[in-house]
């Protein structure tokens, strides 16, 4: 009978309060005939099968009554139930969305064996943090580091493919071996390729999306030969789609060979390099490593090494501006779910005290206090639930545009999908929210007498209810001011980069890509005969103003850096003396638009055999020839001497957002023959003006290029407006995403703000009577009303500012030099929020200045 | 207020259990413990309630209306803490619609030929 009574307490309280004592009474009647050597162990089970499967069915009674009530009660109060579904729906959509969102960009393992293990090096000097590095250098980590399993090296190289098919540009990196050990993933077909394959010739991994769109999945194209680049490869393997590295956009993975004459310059940077901790070994032990390495090879090579350190970053490595911008609208999510709790809780205590009255009623008609916390709280989570259910929905919608923001080239798997924690700590959040609020008016119903209550009826509800709705508001108002502040501030980055000039004119320049394969065209002479056919061609189009051919576009190729020496300085350092050097036809600057300042263009003359000379910008005169004339001046440069022939004006080569390196441009027929493949022009520009069009030229210009060489691909086809726009594209949807998070914040905000209010204001319409029977005109008690709210509304200002402010400061590297304190943005800001607080005070303060002291007394 | 048919249709088909205890009532007021004997006498031991299931059954049907708890009953020999119920006329009222609906599925299913097997004991 013990465990029975102890049983009993599964039942909900007043049921078995209700009914303990028969139940044990018929309970012990019926067992007590229970006898034999098994007694014991029948009467267990006789308790525990009368207990659980009846008090599981009482509780689902209640709770199926008191979802009857709740929907019935909700039904009667729609304008209550809608609002409160859509402000949960709204909180926990927006933060399921943003952190499944965040978890998918920061947390996702990368699909790589033990990817915890995987890092990426870069070359560190004082002026850039992540530089690609030199062969050299990487075999000597390599080689005199102890704390890694592997460590491969790739670069990014376009390739063209001939063959089976149109000859077609591909996405291509050139790998060594070792790539594909330190990621550690298998082949999908055949095998990834090894040192002893190098050995043998070039080889290359076909990636899964090119394997089937250009060799219809044939696992027998493992062994064969295909021309890459113009040069014949055995293919050994294909890679599963998954493996997307370093970026989605790659196709395919040749064999990178590396022969003794690359390792002689450590200035010539351009390998990007992963590597594999070995187990056990911390990032501080291999960077301690590396260290001590970069400090031997700075005293071994001091004209290269002086000051040149090894940056490791997680392989997942996402620059910090993207995650600055990603915890920017997790920040963004996580103000609209406070915003929404707030306002979740103010509708809940305003019903709350509406109801007091109803709850004083029913418990003085018997309905234990238990019994109504029970019905309130299952009325708060099936309101909380709902919402959820919504927001989940709305996420589920949401997510896969905000996808989009991913920048293309994070090495992230796949697709963003719903992440269950966080739609659970969202759920959880507004469920407790809802629970808490909920309770409170049960609690206060149960804990009051219920004749005070009925006597009193149903008012303001005590000052520690006024104290919590005043809280309520500071926190709205906060939240959203932050909200603004912040997204304020990024707006302002973005105009303020918006109008900076590229140095170029991007409108009516189209660019397309050919890259000659360097076995056919690894003459310069013979380069330089195909672009004068195609630039003859191009150019006799009428509506082409000019066209040129360049080593790499602004703002899409931001590397191809240079040491130069000027004068009788030591050795060519890069770093002091960076230049960023391009290799152009006559007429580039024209085409683009950038101006020149002294001197002249680079001619047809500027041949192999002339006399070494190069066009310079601004930015390298003023560093290295302050007010003196540049033109007839020289400079080393790869130690071959080179003399200005003319000035122009500096270009954004690195974006809108960061330095650039002064520019050297050279001649396109003075690069040496085979060599400086990265440096060979293969950007056609073209300036044409209207009435043509882009549509009518792109054919044009495809037909040039295939009388100039039908093998010719060209690819890469886009407006150079495009490639500018580009540059603050990811910022302008980020930000078109915060703009929508702020104006949804506001008009919470602005709506808790009037529900407050409004309920401060009926609450107390008798005591605004009494005011006003006593003598106090209309103007007194709007001016009482729009105080008491100005109060608080200014301390939430006050305190969004500040909490603004310091999130500004964290947010620095996005800012673009604006600074945190910007007055136009704290002063919009501030207009802003009073703006709505007004707003949401208008309707309260109305029906206060209305109150009619004869009704509000006769109420009584 | 709905009907009465209304909310006796909505009732129907009660319970077995329901069903029992209202029968048990019939004829006189009973507490707990006797109508679980008389379920049991009157169905020759084959149902036999639980304390639980008899319990969360009376809740229901005296928050239905089915039952009522007498008030202040005293037999002599019984203990007076005992709690007995009786049915309300809204109960028998049940009952007989129940009664009904099941007479009527018997005559369906004989309608159709149906007969029940005879007793295998």
């Amino acid at each position: 009978m013990r465990l029975y009574r102890a049983l009993l307490h599964l039942y909900p309280r007043g049921f078995r309060e209700e009914y303990r004592d028969e139940l044990l009474r018929a309970h012990a009647a019926l067992v007590q005939d229970l006898r034999g050597p098994f007694a014991h162990v029948r009467r267990t089970v006789a308790a525990l099968s009368d207990v659980i499967p009846n008090a599981l069915a009482v509780h689902a009674d209640i709770l199926r009554q008191d979802l009857l009530f709740a929907s019935r009660s909700l039904r009667r109060t729609p304008g209550f139930a809608v609002t409160a579904v859509l402000v949960v729906a709204l909180g926990v959509g927006v933060n399921t969305a943003m952190f499944s969102l965040a978890d998918f960009v920061f947390m996702r393992p990368l699909p790589y064996r033990e990817p915890e293990r995987l890092v990426k090096l870069w070359q560190q000097t004082p002026a850039y943090s992540r530089n690609e590095s030199s062969p050299a250098n990487v075999r000597d980590w390599r080689e005199q580091t102890h704390s890694f399993d592997g460590m491969g090296v790739y670069t990014m190289r376009s390739q063209n493919l001939v063959g089976s098919g149109e000859p077609r540009e591909l996405q291509a990196a050139l790998a060594s071996p070792e790539m594909f050990s330190v990621l550690g993933v298998p082949a999908l077909v055949g095998r990834t390729f090894t040192a002893h394959d190098l050995a043998e010739g070039p080889c290359v991994v076909l990636g899964e999306g090119l394997w089937k769109a250009r060799f219809g999945a044939d696992a027998r194209v493992v062994g064969t030969s295909i021309r890459l680049g113009g040069v014949a490869h055995t293919v050994v393997g294909v890679m599963p789609g998954t493996f997307q590295f370093p970026y989605p956009t790659v196709e395919a993975w040749s064999s990178l060979v590396l022969r003794e004459e690359n390792y002689e310059d450590r200035d010539d940077t351009y390998l990007e390099v992963i590597a594999r901790l070995k187990p056990g070994i911390t990032p501080k032990r291999a960077l301690e490593d590396l260290d001590a390495v970069s400090a031997r090879l700075a005293t071994q090579y001091p004209a290269t090494n002086k000051d040149l350190s090894v940056l490791m970053v997680g392989l997942h490595g996402i620059p910090q501006r993207s995650q600055l911008l990603v915890l920017a609208l997790c920040g963004a999510a996580l103000c609209i779910l406070l915003l929404s709790c707030a306002n979740l809780a103010s509708l809940f205590l305003a019903r709350g005290a509406y109801r007091a009255h109803e709850l004083a009623v029913r418990s003085a008609l018997g309905a234990g206090r238990e019994r109504l916390v029970r019905q309130l709280v299952t009325e708060s989570l099936a309101v909380a639930l709902l919402g959820g259910l919504v927001g989940v929905v709305a996420a589920a919608v949401l997510l896969p545009l905000l996808s989009l923001l991913v920048p293309s080239s994070l090495p992230v798997a796949g697709q963003a999908t719903l992440d269950l924690r966080a739609l659970v700590i969202a759920l959880g959040l507004t469920l407790l929210t809802g629970f808490a609020f909920g309770l409170a008016p049960a609690l206060s119903a149960g804990r009051t007498s219920a004749m005070g209550a009925l006597r009193s009826d149903a008012r303001s509800g005590g000052g520690r209810t006024q104290r919590l709705r005043a809280a309520l508001v500071v926190v709205e108002v906060a939240s959203s001011v932050v909200l603004l502040v912040t997204s304020g501030l990024l707006i302002r980055a973005v105009w303020r980069i918006q109008a900076v000039s590229p140095g170029f004119v991007a409108d009516h320049v189209l660019a397309v890509r050919t890259a000659l394969p360097f076995s056919d065209y690894g003459i310069t002479a013979k380069r330089v005969q195909y672009y004068d056919r195609v630039l003859e061609s191009v150019r006799a189009v009428s509506g082409v103003k000019s066209a040129a051919f360049a080593t790499g576009l602004p703002m899409s190729m931001r590397g191809g850096i240079w040491g130069v020496k000027v004068g009788g300085e030591g050795p060519a350092k890069k770093r002091e003396n960076a230049v960023s050097l391009r290799f152009v036809t006559p007429g580039f600057f024209a085409t683009l638009g950038v101006p020149i300042q002294r001197g002249r263009d680079v001619t047809t003359s500027d041949g192999p055999r002339a006399l070494p000379v190069a066009v310079v910008s601004e930015a390298f005169v003023r560093q290295h020839w302050p007010g003196l004339d540049p033109i007839g001046r020289h400079f080393t440069l790869a130690d071959s001497p080179r003399t200005v022939v003319g000035v122009v004006g500096d270009v954004r080569v690195r974006g809108l957002e960061w330095p650039s390196e002064p520019q050297v441009y050279l001649p396109c027929g003075q690069v040496p023959d085979s060599s400086l493949i990265g440096y060979t022009p293969k950007e056609l520009v073209v300036r044409f003006e209207p009435p043509m069009t882009v549509d009518a030229l792109v054919p044009l210009v495809r037909r040039s290029v295939a009388t100039a060489d039908p093998q010719q691909p060209i690819s890469k086809v886009r407006l150079l407006t495009q490639v500018v726009a580009d540059e603050t594209a990811p910022r302008v949807t980020q930000l078109r995403l915060l703009g929508a998070l702020t104006a949804l914040a506001l008009l919470i905000a602005g709506l808790g703000i009037h529900g407050l209010l409004s309920f401060t204001v009926s609450m107390r319409a008798r005591e605004l009577g009494i005011r006003r029977a006593l003598g106090a005109q209309a103007g007194d008690i709007v001016g009482m009303i729009v105080r008491e709210g100005s109060v608080l509304v200014l301390i939430g200002l006050a305190l969004g500012v500040a909490i603004g402010l310091a999130i500004g400061r964290g947010m620095g590297a996005l800012l673009a030099d604006v600074h945190p304190t910007d007055p136009l943005t704290l002063g919009a800001a501030a207009v802003l929020c009073l703006l709505t607080a007004a707003i949401g005070f208008l309707r309260p303060v109305l029906n206060a200045a209305r109150v009619d002291p004869l009704i509000a007394l006769r109420a009584e | 207020m709905p009907n009465e048919r209304d909310t006796i249709a909505t009732l129907l088909p009660l319970p077995p259990a329901t069903f029992h205890i209202l029968l048990a009532l019939a004829d006189e007021e009973r507490h707990g413990y006797a109508v679980i004997q008389d379920v049991e006498a009157r169905t020759g031991g084959e149902l036999r309630l639980s304390a639980g299931t008899l319990y969360r059954s009376i809740a229901r049907m005296v928050e239905q209306g089915l039952i009522a708890e007498v008030v202040r009953r005293r037999a002599i020999s019984d203990d007076e803490r005992r709690r007995y119920y009786r049915l309300t006329p809204f109960g028998s009222e049940v009952a007989r619609a129940e009664m009904r609906r099941l007479e009527q599925l018997v005559r369906l299913a004989r309608a159709r030929g149906v007969r029940p097997a005879p007793e295998s004991a």
